[in-house]
């Protein structure tokens, strides 16, 4: 946490002639994987920037980011370039960089970008999960429905066949073919706003006549949720100790090392 | 006071005031404690303010602020994240249509141009009529402002409609400039007052926030205009004392 303390005092906004890369925390290594434009396009494209206009795009950059994670949307990087930067596309990886070393400096938020070929990012929160969370995202019931079906996927080995999914949601008296009260329209949800958000995965298995889905977790879940949170949870819905389930306990407390977030700043 | 270092106490206050929004004095003493005892780290209730400050520093380059503002529905305290570089309603085009926010500057203007700063729900109905945009029908008004109650720019009382807290603070600027003829401020407390009580007297007519007359006048046998010394002709009213407002 001592890289820090440089930071605190350099933030004052406007001075522009920070050389750049003076900025990266250690926490930044994933920008190796931007790939557009070539550094010394970048540097050109600094040098002819006015003074405090890379502060200036970075912070739009940031306030694009949060307005489209309230919806917890993925956001494209060509998005940012058309929205944000317009001609100014050749700062992307700076900008980018400073955005990240905002986002973790200022809010506690990591962002991820999970899929390179698209350039696709979200945020997700690097904090603790707490008891002390924010109110809605515990109060949200449409966030005990993403649980179940985590759940449900996480006992099934990773991977649960939709009609699975769906007698199992019969049991808890959610139909998917009605509108239930809380949940709308809980076909939609599962299959469409948290695959857009990236909680699930939605999936055709291949060869089969007639079609047939499966649903996996998706990238955010693999980076908010934790599995032994999660095996804990179904253990309190089945009235269960946990541990009986041991192929489930044994990954959930090995791979919770292993999330796709190894935190780059271990030395 | 000079800045502390931004820790995850205050990374935890921040995403939670980002959920949020607007929080008032007594539930951010909390938060503030359940931050900070969250990540361990060292709890001084009476440093609220610069705890704030802390982050305010980090958030001033992002066009962002945790402003303090007072309500005048009860005259605490509250705190708002704002947005200090889009501070027009154009601000909320990412959650609202075109013609949405139509309506809702529609409803500032009844609000700001009334004397008791507020609007009934028949006035905003009716001025659909002159709306330019693609017209609302009244149960798309009607959700609408339920809308606009829900995610805290208006409040509503008995079918009348009134500026939320959130609202007067963050819009400060906007409403400061789109309406500065209209506006009038708190004798006591110099801000907007938009719901308040005003001098009788012609000649002086001063506003005062209903919250603030309950606090000024508070024990005196006869009140009278802190302005011009007339009679104060209005029932005071009296609001539970929470807490003392920490200004200083």
């Amino acid at each position: 946490m001592a890289q820090r303390k440089r930071l605190s005092g350099a933030q004052t906004s406007s001075q522009a002639k920070r050389p750049s890369g003076s900025q990266a925390a250690p926490e930044d290594e994933d920008d190796q994987t931007f790939t557009l434009p070539s550094s010394s396009q970048v540097l050109r494209g600094m040098e002819s920037l006015a003074p405090g206009q890379l502060e200036q795009k970075t912070a739009e950059v940031v306030q694009y980011f949060l307005v489209k994670d309230q919806k917890k949307f993925a956001i494209r990087r060509a998005d940012i370039v058309k929205h944000v930067l317009k001609e100014q596309r050749n700062i992307y990886p700076e900008v980018m960089r400073r955005a990240a070393a905002t986002f973790q400096q200022v809010f506690g938020l990591k962002l991820v970008e999970i899929e390179q070929k698209n350039h696709l990012y979200i945020l997700i929160n690097s904090l603790e999960p707490s008891a002390a969370a924010p109110p809605s995202s515990s109060t949200n019931p449409k966030t005990g429905l993403l649980f179940v079906v985590l759940g449900l996927i996480f006992m099934k080995g990773g991977v649960a066949r939709e009609n699975v999914v769906w007698s199992t949601l019969k049991k808890l008296r959610i139909d998917p073919r009605e509108k239930h009260e809380e949940f709308g329209d809980v076909r939609k949800l599962l299959t469409e706003e948290f695959v857009r958000q990236r909680y699930l995965e939605y999936i055709r298995i291949p060869h089969t006549d007639p079609v047939e889905f499966e649903f996996g977790w998706g990238q955010r879940a693999e980076y908010e949720v934790s599995k032994p949170r999660i095996l804990s949870f179904m253990g309190e819905l089945h009235q269960q100790d946990p541990q009986t389930w041991s192929q489930q306990y044994r990954e959930a407390h090995s791979s919770s090392s292993s999330t796709p977030s190894p935190s780059p700043s271990q030395r | 006071m000079s800045q502390q270092r931004m820790e995850d106490s205050h990374r935890r206050f921040l995403q939670a005031m980002m959920t949020i929004g607007v929080i008032d004095r007594q539930g951010a003493k909390t938060l503030h404690r359940r931050c900070c005892e969250e990540h361990k780290t060292q709890h001084s209730p009476d440093r609220l303010d610069s705890f704030i400050d802390t982050i305010n520093s980090k958030l001033q380059p992002l066009f962002m602020q945790i402003r303090k503002g007072m309500s005048e529905d009860d005259g605490n305290q509250y705190y708002v994240l704002v947005n200090t570089a889009e501070t027009d309603v154009t601000r909320m085009s990412s959650d609202y249509a075109d013609n949405e926010l139509e309506l809702f500057r529609k409803t500032m203007d009844l609000i700001i141009s009334s004397e008791n700063g507020k609007a009934s729900s028949t006035d905003i109905l009716n001025c659909t009529d002159t709306m330019t945009s693609k017209k609302l029908k009244k149960i798309e008004t009607e959700q609408l402002l339920k809308r606009l109650v829900c995610d805290k720019w208006l409040s509503e009382n008995q079918g009348e409609y009134t500026l939320s807290t959130r609202c007067i603070i963050e819009m400060e600027p906007y409403i400061r400039a789109m309406y500065q003829d209209q506006v009038k401020m708190c004798h006591i407390c110099h801000n907007f007052a938009f719901q308040c009580q005003i001098c009788d007297n012609p000649a002086c007519g001063i506003k005062i926030h209903n919250p603030c007359v309950a606090r000024y006048f508070k024990g005196r046998v006869e009140p009278r205009c802190p302005a011009c010394d007339d009679f104060w002709p209005h029932e005071i009213p009296e609001f539970p004392q929470h807490q003392s407002s920490s200004k200083r």
